[in-house]
């Protein structure tokens, strides 16, 4: 995707512009195709004619105009009298931002988790349906349906323009962080085809995390979710090789870590965990913090990586956390005392057979030196994984470990 | 998530289906062809000509070698597929027990999850 001068201005400007809209007019599912209407003009007219003085001005009357003209055609097939609509006459809007209120309402828990992201990602993030499908890697045809289908059922549900209030508005929070965490990772691991013409979806993910921040910057979880991408972004350069493998965190190259993005993920790391009571996303951001204070794999402050698991299985319990405290307890206490711990897992059914389970144990058994309970995980790992560089990775170990049986493999003692 | 829902036919049940069976296999489809691109979850589906009339291709001594298919002798075979991107499996299961094949006798309806994807998709 190629950044236009203006772009960043405009996907900026869309969620305040829809924002005035749905305020004005009600009707967000209406309001939502006159703003991406309005968005899709300003794309052709401005590089020719220049960005106007007043971009917002501009794009709200565009905008306006679109929907009224929606508006009489509607009404004018429901062979109607009058129309409500009266012509709108551009101002600037008194510096309410509507952002929150957009995201939770796109963030709506009738909806699918794909439509919350798809949904979010439009009225949100400005990106237009044919950017989102080519994100996705699904038709564009696929991609509008869904999205009008989010909208038709957020109309469904009733919902107002407005924060919901107390408990709910907590709640929806959570969803609305999810979903940023849930695109940041979709940018993160996209394993399929070129990335070339694919918006950058772990940048987007920043970017909204970033304007969530701006408007709740009290709030630890918000700035915990945002450190947490800071902090791995940083490390995107290192985690994978320029034909695609896939490289563990105990072999990267720590010197083409971003510093800038580690040191404001780490104070923004330090600023939460001052916070009243801690989050799955606090604790997370602060094993990044940890693993990026380290200048060498070896010198990783293990203990603190434990205690924060620990911390974390006990607030947010989930087989995911203990799979990976147990990472952390072999480093500190021995391969055997991490297989240990991993075998309190094999009854789950939430994790049993899962790639990163088995992966996990073929990693310990290979350091105690089984290399042949390690070469039949590490394959049982590659065939269950849905991700081709995993695949490649998992077979390139189960590959080398094969090469030390039968050889005078050293046996590691834990 | 994207997953292909495998069809796997059998030419001889289908061959003993009545025409009012076969005619609602088809409205069958068409209504699940409806519902996945109204809910935003289709990417495509293709049928395929009867295994009859496969050709299978073979190099040897880098010359192609063609021989009239199909590949294996089976009793089932490939008739077509629906590839979709949904929520999860458990969706993708749901969506496939809606296709009528998956109340045949005989038939087989197969769910894989997608591990690659390249090129065009809006054809």
């Amino acid at each position: 995707m190629t950044a236009l001068p203006f772009e960043d201005l405009l996907r900026e400007l869309t969620p305040q512009v829809l924002g005035t809209l749905v305020r004005r007019h009600g009707q967000f599912e209406g309001c939502e195709d006159a703003v991406q209407e309005a968005v899709l003009a300003a794309t052709v007219q401005w590089p020719a004619e220049g960005v106007p003085d007043n971009p917002r001005g501009w794009l709200t009357t565009v905008a306006s105009r679109r929907l009224i003209d929606q508006m009489r055609s509607d009404h004018a097939r429901r062979e109607r009298e009058s129309a409500t609509a009266t012509e709108v006459v551009p101002e600037d809007v008194p510096d309410t931002d509507d952002t929150l209120v957009l995201l939770f309402l796109c963030c709506h828990p009738t909806l699918t988790a794909a439509s919350q992201t798809a949904l979010t990602l439009r009225a949100v993030g400005g990106l237009t349906t044919a950017e989102i499908a080519r994100a996705f890697l699904v038709p564009e045809a696929t991609m509008a349906a869904r999205i009008s289908r989010a909208k038709q059922r957020i109309k469904a549900a009733g919902s107002s323009f407005s924060l919901p209030e107390g408990a709910e508005r907590e709640e929806r929070l959570r969803v609305v962080l999810h979903v940023l965490y849930l695109i940041f990772n979709e940018g993160y691991t996209a394993s399929s085809g070129s990335a070339l013409h694919r918006p950058d979806l772990a940048r987007e993910a920043i970017r909204l995390t970033r304007m969530v921040h701006a408007q709740l910057p009290e709030d630890g979880e918000v700035t915990g979710l945002l450190a947490l991408m800071l902090l791995t972004h940083a490390r995107r350069d290192a985690r994978t090789t320029a034909a695609g493998d896939l490289v563990p965190l105990d072999e990267q190259d720590r010197t083409t870590w971003d510093r800038e993005l580690i040191d404001e993920g780490t104070e923004l790391v330090k600023a939460s965990l001052a916070g009243p009571a801690l989050g799955p996303y606090q604790l997370q951001a602060a094993i990044a913090a940890t693993h990026a204070d380290a200048a060498t794999a070896e010198e990783t402050d293990w203990r603190q990586v434990h205690a924060l698991y620990l911390i974390l299985e006990r607030i947010a319990p989930n087989p995911m956390v203990t799979l990976n405290r147990v990472i952390a307890l072999a480093e500190t206490e021995g391969p055997r005392a991490g297989l240990a711990l991993l075998s309190t897992l094999d009854g789950d059914e939430r994790i049993a057979g899962h790639h990163r389970l088995l992966s996990v144990r073929a990693h310990l058994l290979e350091r105690t030196g089984d290399t042949a309970g390690a070469y039949e995980h590490y394959r049982r790992a590659a065939k269950a994984t849905a991700g081709l560089a995993e695949q490649r990775y998992l077979e390139s170990r189960a590959t080398r470990v094969r090469s030390l049986r039968g050889s005078d493999a050293p046996t590691i003692a834990p | 998530m994207k997953f292909l829902i495998g069809m796997h036919i059998n030419p001889a049940v289908l061959d003993a289906l009545t025409d009012e069976e076969k005619a609602a296999i088809g409205d069958g489809h068409g209504r699940f062809i409806e519902a996945l691109k109204e809910s935003g979850e289709m990417i495509t589906t293709q049928a395929l000509v009867d295994p009859s009339q496969a050709a299978v291709v073979s190099v040897r001594d880098g010359r192609p070698v063609v021989t009239d298919g199909p590949f294996l002798e089976a009793k089932e075979y490939l008739g077509g597929f629906y590839l979709i991107d949904c929520e999860n499996k458990e969706r993708a299961i749901e969506l496939a027990a809606r296709i009528p094949d998956a109340a045949i006798k005989g038939w087989g309806v197969e769910v894989r999850q997608v591990m690659f994807a390249d090129g065009q998709l809006e054809a």
